[in-house]
């Protein structure tokens, strides 16, 4: 049986009189990518810094190789701490040192490495994410995005064994989160190092994590692979999947068409990045603009439901202009999607085109179009195919 | 309930306890004060030394410091050559006024003002500077990359501060001196021949020592009161992780200072007299 690299055991946590961390088990194996997820406020965080010894637990064990961390001797701790780094939610740069000193400090500090070794590395850590040029400036000259890749510079340079990041792609564009996604996941299978991830990104760290651990309530809800996850029946794991809810589209109970847009961005920089395929649905009540009932409204609602009972976790559906609902299917090729399409439609037909009271001269009718993505395709050119392609699959009339 | 129960403990309790809790709470965190300050000290002899860091805190606590000591100097002997010489004159040993300026500086003024300016100056930013990295996470930060945060942090500025405090309180004194030149010789007419030499000639090294001394003492006092202050800005149960946490800081860190400055004066005064 494989041995854990860090163990939690029971492990409690209160500040004041609130409960942060009300007994959490949680194994982390070594070589692995975990991510923990769970709700703003619910002490992901305050988890992480217990790991590195940054907060003491009130009661529990946190086992390193089998030796409990607060029993280390100092010596120990700093071996310990040598093999650890730490990439913080607000990136904790130093902000009276350049972006080179920030990340050469664990270099000069914690190596004998000479002058040029340190500069070679640094240089080449920043040219791998993309922030060369900005070597003198200090942190307060530079973006937000670029703060937070200085920081996984820093926390990458030493070729740490354990790398725990706080919430890495907060604040970052789609591209360039997809990037720092990839990134990690890639030196994480160059390396080997162990990771352990706070994010609230889903569907994204499904793609480069082995474990997934949700906390909620002080403990651990979930840990297991993040297949085990999606198809877990738990309600408060399914809630939190679904949780986008309260950025979701008021009427269709989608995303809204900003966040399909960033989602086809993101899937496209994974197409021309690492050539994974992907198609589109897009289902169109037709003559939506021209009624101003609200029996419309409502079946575009259900065929929004319907589109998104049929996605998976990886795939998105969104809302796309007034009468329009996009689905992007992630690794899906345009024979799939055809199959998927279909199920849609049966969906459609089988609830009847939704609540609709028919009324005379009443009528509306639902298209459907695929496309798959090709090399070169933007955006407008992918949703021009599928509008080019599209059929009527459902007609509904008293007229 | 019970937070209300303790609330109403505390309500309840006299006057006299009060001050008594606070004077144990006082005395507690001057322990923690002396504390922090032996950490940072002991470790600026840890191999490898930071050196440019020291440098670089000289620089900050001691160079940029020399205008606001050359200026506050120059007034206070000026001011002490007037008010010596209309005090003097009047018993008819104005050819005293080289002997007063100078021994009041040496012995009371130089130090005493010298760290107050600092601490205004300097001391002031220190607490501020650790308090935001505190609230910021960049201690922390240090932490995790296994740099021991009050080594790379406070053991350069106690370093530093121990070195500049003294030539600080020299340069004070020198002006000041010559601030007194400027009122009584050249507005007032003392023969600079006697203003200098009655100076030289009631100085000791006692006096001069004693006003190093007491430098040292100050420039302990002064750096250990404003690192602390910001180090553990969080602790502070106002404003803890915010601006208003790091502006309590820097204004205790200012208060406390000069309060202590001048009781460890006096303390020290009757020790050296």
């Amino acid at each position: 049986m494989k041995q854990p690299l860090i163990q939690l055991q029971n492990v409690y946590k209160q500040f004041g009189s609130t409960v942060v961390l009300d007994g959490v088990n949680l194994n982390i194996y070594k070589g692995e990518t975990t991510t923990i997820i769970g709700k703003s406020g619910v002490g992901k965080s305050v988890l992480l810094k217990h790991l590195v010894g940054l907060i003491e637990q009130d009661k529990g064990e946190i086992l390193i190789d089998g030796t409990p961390l607060t029993g280390m001797k100092t010596k120990q701790i700093a071996a310990f701490r040598n093999k650890i780094s730490y990439m913080f939610q607000s990136t904790a740069l130093f902000d009276s040192m350049t972006v080179f000193q920030n990340i050469a400090l664990p270099l000069e500090e914690n190596t004998r490495s000479g002058k040029k070794a340190i500069r070679a590395k640094v240089q080449e850590k920043m040219k791998q994410l993309d922030i060369i040029g900005i070597e003198s400036k200090y942190p307060s000259q530079i973006s937000g995005g670029m703060k937070k890749r200085v920081a996984l510079a820093r926390a990458l340079v030493t070729d740490p064994e354990i790398v725990l990041f706080d919430e890495p792609t907060t604040g970052l564009d789609p591209i360039r989160k997809s990037a720092v996604h990839s990134m990690i996941s890639n030196y994480q299978k160059k390396l080997g190092f162990t990771a352990i991830m706070v994010s609230h990104e889903i569907p994204d760290i499904f793609f480069i994590s082995q474990r997934v651990a949700m906390l909620d309530e002080g403990k651990i809800l979930f840990e297991g692979t993040p297949e085990a996850f999606q198809n877990s029946d738990e309600p408060a794991i399914q809630q939190f999947i679904q949780g986008l809810t309260t950025r979701h589209d008021d009427l269709t109970g989608v995303a809204h068409q900003t966040q399909g847009e960033q989602r086809f961005k993101e899937a496209l920089a994974r197409f021309n990045r690492y050539g994974i395929h992907f198609s589109i649905i897009l289902l169109t009540v037709e003559n939506l603009n021209e009624i101003y009932h609200q029996d419309v409204h409502a079946a575009l609602k259900n065929l929004a439901h319907q589109a998104q009972k049929i996605t998976r976790i990886t795939d998105t559906c969104s809302r796309y202009g007034m009468n329009r609902i996009l689905i992007i299917l992630s690794d899906t090729r345009y024979d799939q999607a055809k199959k998927v399409c279909a199920k849609v439609v049966d969906g459609i037909k089988l609830s009847g085109g939704g609540i609709i009271k028919p009324y005379p001269e009443f009528c509306f009718s639902v298209s459907a179009g695929i496309a798959e993505v090709r090399e070169g395709n933007r955006m407008e050119d992918v949703v021009a195919g599928a509008e080019s392609s599209k059929s009527i699959v459902y007609e509904f009339n008293l007229c | 309930m019970v937070e209300l129960g303790k609330m109403e403990l505390e309500n309840k309790k006299s006057p006299v306890a009060k001050l008594g809790e606070l004077t144990l709470l006082y005395i507690q965190e001057l322990g923690s004060i002396a504390i922090f300050f032996s950490k940072g000290f002991f470790l600026i002899f840890s191999l490898p030394l930071h050196l440019p860091r020291i440098l670089q805190q000289i620089q900050f606590i001691g160079t940029k410091s020399i205008f606001v000591i050359c200026l506050t100097g120059a007034f206070t002997g000026m001011v002490l050559g007037f008010q010596g010489y209309y005090s003097l004159v009047m018993f008819g040993s104005e050819g005293f006024l080289g002997s007063a300026v100078s021994l009041s500086l040496i012995r009371e003024l130089g130090p005493v003002l010298a760290a107050i300016m600092v601490t205004g100056r300097a001391g002031s930013a220190m607490a501020a500077e650790i308090g935001i990295m505190r609230i910021s996470e960049q201690i922390d930060a240090l932490k995790t990359m296994n740099i021991n945060p009050i080594r790379f942090l406070i053991s350069p500025k106690i370093a530093a501060a121990l070195i500049s405090f003294p030539l600080l309180t020299a340069l004070f004194d020198v002006i000041g001196i010559f601030g007194g030149y400027l009122t009584g010789s050249i507005l007032l007419g003392i023969t600079p021949e006697i203003y200098f030499s009655r100076a030289e000639t009631s100085v000791l090294m006692k006096d001069i020592n004693g006003g190093f001394i007491k430098s040292i003492f100050f420039a302990i006092i002064v750096v250990s009161i404003c690192c602390y202050q910001g180090y553990y800005t969080h602790t502070r149960s106002e404003g803890g992780f915010g601006a208003k946490g790091v502006s309590l800081s820097t204004t205790n860190a200012v208060v406390h200072s000069c309060v202590i400055i001048l009781v460890a004066d006096y303390v020290l005064t009757s020790f050296l007299m």
